[in-house]
């Protein structure tokens, strides 16, 4: 099969596993059966496109145009491509988690969250493949709606309420910024392809362009940057798999993907370095990293303290595209994939948590590492990585970060994230050094403490994620590789390009 | 002979089919009576259509009685015209084939019939005022469609079925009287009624005071009458959109009052909207976001650019499929459980997931979600705002989509995430033939916004040919 | 005379509004259905006038052709009427077949005593 039709394999998969998994509701274990085989093969099929990528192939489909200007199509850039190999492969050891914690907390409507579920997945599929603005847009409305009702899935007062902020908040920014940005750009540039080197250059003023930059980022809600961060707590009341689901896997990451992928293809970093279109944004999203850390501090509910630092995380990304730079956007890419590795293994620690002994504040886990040690030390792992220690994937994207911020001549962004580490290592590590060393309080002293993990298929997911995040301190170089076959400039602009001694894209 | 007088065939082919089915008197005969005239419509439709397309000048003029026009009432298929009757006479075919259990639930053997009889003389003058171009025949046909209206409404079996009859025969009449009042004042103005000719010479009116008070009139005049025909009008309100008003409108808006319209069409869009966030029934909140979406037809006129103009154009279909969808939907649901207040369809989602599921992709159209008709109109609306540098007039439409997520989410919420009452889960599902109607439309709004050929192809020519005859 | 004449020139649309507005008040400020309906034909019919008032034209004959005159009034706004009489007629006799229904339910056409009978039930 060629590189092409598996483009749209691989949105079709999510999405007949949908309908399966609808048809199979009445049957729990095929149901889950289901889930599991189409996340397997969703994730064969991407990785066959990466396999044509990788060979300097660039598959696309053919667009059909809707009208003037406004094209459904996609195709497959290296950015796009480490999105969807993330998101498909946390997509299985989500799954599998899943069905540990919904079963262990006997959640109702079991069949509609794993159907939601999957159409969350093949959104996301459809944002990391866009050819284009308008398919961007479209897969990521998707998503925002296939994930509501896994937000609101209790279905109580406080689930509601967070499901409205979520709803609103996400539809309210993209449809009242995001869509006039995109419409401005149609018109404007004439196009809404993703090009390389972008499509702006020369057709509007430094002043539109910084204008129009903020209508995207923050008409992009789902990148959480600050004040467009609020439903990100707010969504904290849904069940933990989908916490993981939205930090990790799919939204927040969709968010900062369009956010680079409209640095790198509809601004072009070349046009934001010449025009400093970009320069506020340094200076927003340092705040807002440096802010959100700040306030994770100060929450007790664990998801909640993860959901800040979630934000803080994010903006690094947002960071790293605001300086333009090629080391910074290669930081940016590395940061999607290190965070979502690290932040879902925390996440399912939290889950495993509450799934194994229903606590979910911070002050009432003295201890728990010695009921839970495994999941305790994979939280270990998932927080060192975050912090960005070595030997932790976390380490690499930090360090592209600096080089991107010194290249772009902003030397305080390293301190900046100097200071954001140390906050992390303040708000993660006293979790699992109280875990550890403190005695839980029910327990008797000088008496072992009984070990109760939480069901099997969410420990070992999380020990796999765990595991992740050490290999991917290794084969950061695959993942520098690909992405720095980006092609963050225009194509006729080699010769520039050749000076800077950097890689050109395919 | 026949297709020489297909214009006037359009509108007394379902006059005709009212007095058989009122002779009749027996309620599947006048259905059977109501679906054969109904669905020749469409045909009839389209074939104008073909008639506009062939020939030279994209104008197919019919002048009744042989009276030729501006004296004579002259019945003028254009683009515009000729869609907006395929518009209609299409959902008034799928209507009338999605309404006889409806109406065997509702509305008494006996009494079926005159239903049928009044549903045909509602299609007559809702085709009649798209076809017409024709001022004052244009209040005939308003006043047709809305006599019949009336008696459907006091149809229903309830008494208070009766006594909003009566409130809208009051509020509707002063809505008509209020159009025929700024009709008279353009006719003094201009000294002509053919809408064409009133175009032609509006451009020559030195004092603009009574020609804004007309426009005031009319505008008011047909904002009452839609916002107050929440129930049985499924069919798409041609009040709003009459094309040959839409003519006068333009050659108004073009010369003058571009700006008191789109001041109008902004105020429609949001008030409309905020009340509708703040309705307890849900038809009334339908009706409300209709005045609203209305709004952004006039919008679309008011902006006098091709793109402008197409995105108000498409509008008027997409809206009607959109809100023909919501309705049905509604139908569905009362049908089944006879709840009409938003509180109270709390875990309908889950009794009656293919209709919530309708309704719901319907909603996200009015939103203008893309992948929906919705988010053609808007991006053509916001793109010809951008266009013109208009600002804060992209920015309204999309804040008044905004305020469409809060009203359609509320719904949403309730349906999905409350649990069932009693009289929600004791209900049954709703009929094959109501169901299958009203799946059709939502897929078509998901269609429809990917395949743009039909509505914004078509839009679009007929945007340059409104454009073409203002010059 | 100057402050009197616009008032003089404009006679006719003096009487219309007039009209206009004392049919739109009864409609809304009275209780009983009939009189509402009276106000509403006030209304309508003030609307007629307005038609028919510039459709004369001074020095002109009824429009019947005749070599010996040159100046008719218009008829066209008559016809116009005649229609829209018709019009308002029908809206007339549905609106007081609809109060006589009303009758039969509630006993009274009163508005008030219907709003207040409608609220005893809920």
């Amino acid at each position: 099969m060629s590189a092409d039709s598996l483009i749209v394999l691989a949105l079709l998969l999510p999405t007949a596993g949908a309908g399966l998994i609808a048809m199979t509701g009445r049957n729990p274990n095929l149901r889950e059966t289901v889930t599991i085989v189409t996340s397997l093969a969703l994730f064969a099929t991407v990785m066959g496109v990466l396999t044509a990528v990788l060979s300097g192939a660039e598959p696309r489909t053919t667009p059909v145009e809707i009208f003037a200007g406004v094209e459904f199509g996609f195709s497959v850039e290296p950015l796009g491509m480490i999105f969807a190999v993330v998101a498909s492969g946390l997509w299985i050891a989500n799954s599998i988690y899943s069905i540990g914690y919904m079963r262990g907390n006997d959640e109702p409507r079991q069949t509609s969250f794993y159907v939601c579920f999957a159409i969350a997945i093949a959104a996301t599929i459809g944002v990391a493949f866009a050819a284009n603005l308008f398919t961007l847009f479209l897969f990521y409305e998707i998503l925002t709606l296939s994930t509501y009702p896994l937000v609101a899935h209790k279905a109580n007062a406080g689930a509601m309420a967070g499901g409205r902020i979520y709803l609103l908040m996400l539809l309210g920014t993209s449809m009242a910024l995001l869509l006039p940005a995109i419409i401005w750009t149609g018109i404007v540039a004439g196009t809404l392809d993703f090009i390389p080197g972008g499509i702006l250059d020369g057709k509007l003023g430094s002043t539109a362009l910084g204008l129009l930059l903020a209508l995207y980022i923050f008409g992009i809600g789902k990148a959480a940057v600050m004040p467009v961060h609020y439903w990100l707590p707010a969504a904290m009341v849904a069940p933990t798999p989908v916490s993981a689901l939205l930090h990790a896997v799919a939204v927040v990451k969709a968010g900062v993907f369009t956010v680079l992928k409209v640095i790198v293809y509809v601004f072009g970093i070349d046009l934001l370095s010449a025009t400093g279109a970009s320069e506020w944004l340094v200076f927003v999203a340092a705040f807002s990293l440096l802010m959100a850390s700040l306030v994770a501090l100060t929450r007790n509910n664990l998801k909640a303290r993860l959901a800040y630092s979630t934000v803080s995380q994010l903006a690094y990304v947002v960071l790293g595209a605001a300086l333009a730079t090629q080391a910074a956007i290669i930081g940016s890419g590395m940061q999607i994939v290190m965070h979502a590795t690290g932040k879902i293994t925390l996440f399912f620690c939290a889950g495993a948590i509450a799934v194994a002994t229903r606590k979910t504040e911070i002050s009432d886990m003295v201890g728990i590492g010695r009921r839970m040690p495994v999941t305790m030390f994979a939280f270990l792992i998932g927080s060192l990585s975050i912090i960005g220690l070595p030997p932790f994937g976390g380490t690499w994207s930090k360090w592209w970060l600096g080089i991107g911020a010194v290249d772009a001549g902003h030397a305080w962004v390293v301190a900046v994230l100097m200071v954001s580490s140390l906050l992390n290592v303040a708000y993660l590590l006293p979790i699992v050094a109280r875990g550890y060393f403190l005695p839980p309080p029910e327990a008797k002293s000088g008496e072992p403490v009984a070990v109760t993990e939480a069901p099997a298929a969410c420990v070992i997911p999380l020990c796999i994620t765990a595991a992740l995040c050490i290999v991917l301190f290794f084969a950061a170089g695959e993942v520098e590789a690909l992405l720095a076959q980006m092609g963050m400039v225009a194509p006729t602009d080699i010769t520039a390009t050749l000076a800077k001694g950097e890689p050109d894209g395919p | 002979m026949i297709s020489s007088n297909l214009p006037a065939l359009q509108v007394v082919l379902p006059l005709l089919g009212a007095v058989l089915a009122a002779l009749v008197r027996r309620g599947p005969i006048a259905w059977l009576i109501a679906l054969v005239v109904s669905w020749t419509m469409p045909a009839i439709a389209f074939a104008l259509l073909r008639q506009v397309l062939t020939e030279p000048d994209g104008v197919v003029s019919y002048a009744l009685g042989g009276w030729t026009p501006p004296l004579g009432i002259e019945y003028r298929v254009d683009l515009v015209s000729a869609y907006i009757l395929i518009l209609v006479s299409v959902m008034g075919a799928l209507v009338i084939s999605y309404a006889p259990r409806s109406v065997a639930s509702e509305i008494a053997p006996e009494r079926q019939a005159w239903f049928y009889t009044m549903y045909l003389l509602c299609m007559a003058g809702l085709l009649g005022i798209a076809i017409t171009g024709d001022a004052f025949n244009a209040f005939v046909f308003l006043e047709v469609s809305s006599l019949s209206t009336y008696v459907l409404i006091a149809l229903g079996h309830d008494s208070r079925a009766v006594l909003s009859a009566y409130q809208y025969l009051i509020v509707g009449t002063i809505g008509a009287t209020f159009y025929v009042l700024g009709v008279g004042l353009l006719y003094v103005m201009t000294g002509s009624l053919n809408l064409a000719d009133i175009a032609g010479r509006i451009g020559d009116i030195e004092n603009i005071r009574p020609l804004l008070a007309a426009l005031a009139f009319i505008t008011v005049g047909i904002s009452l009458k839609v916002a107050l025909f929440p129930v049985h009008l499924w069919l798409p309100n041609a009040y709003a959109f009459a094309p040959s008003v839409v003519t006068a409108f333009l050659a108004s808006t073009a010369t003058k009052v571009a700006l008191y319209l789109l001041l109008l069409s902004v105020a429609a869009m949001i008030v409309a909207s905020v009340v509708a966030v703040f309705q307890a029934n849900i038809k009334r909140m339908l009706a409300y976001s209709s005045v609203a979406q209305i709004g952004y037809i006039t919008l679309g006129i008011a902006l006098i650019t091709q793109t402008g103009l197409t995105g108000g154009i498409v509008h008027i279909f997409n809206h009607a499929v959109m809100k023909a969808t919501l309705f049905m939907a509604v139908g569905c649901i009362v049908f089944r459980t006879g709840v009409v207040r938003i509180e109270d369809l709390a875990g309908i989602g889950r009794r009656m997931p293919l209709t919530m599921g309708a309704f719901v992709i319907a909603g996200l159209g009015l939103i203008g979600v893309p992948g929906t008709v919705g988010f053609v109109s808007k991006y053509f609306l916001v793109a010809g705002a951008l266009e013109k540098g208009w600002w804060w007039l992209a920015a309204i439409i999309v804040i008044s989509s905004l305020i469409a997520v809060v009203y359609v989410g509320r719904v949403i919420e309730v349906a999905w995430f409350r649990e069932p009452t009693a009289a929600i889960k004791d209900a049954g599902k709703p009929p094959l033939e109501m169901l299958a109607f009203t799946c059709i439309l939502a897929a078509a709004i998901v269609v429809l916004g990917f395949d743009t050929e039909l509505t914004a192809g078509i839009a679009a020519r007929a945007a340059e040919v409104l454009l073409a005859g203002m010059t | 005379m100057t402050v009197l004449s616009p008032l003089i020139d404009h006679f006719n649309y003096f009487i219309i509004i007039f009209l206009m507005v004392s049919g739109l008040y009864i409609v809304v400020a009275r209780g009983n259905m009939i009189k509402k309906l009276v106000g509403l034909m006030l209304f309508q019919t003030s609307v007629y006038l307005l038609y028919l008032s510039p459709g004369k034209i001074l020095g002109g004959t009824p429009p019947i052709i005749d070599e010996n005159f040159q100046v008719y009034s218009n008829p066209l706004p008559h016809v116009l009427i005649l229609t829209a009489i018709v019009v308002g007629v029908a809206t007339l006799a549905l609106g007081l077949a609809l109060v006589l229904r009303i009758h039969e339910a509630y006993g009274t056409i009163e508005e008030d005593e219907i709003f207040a009978a409608g609220d005893e039930d809920k």
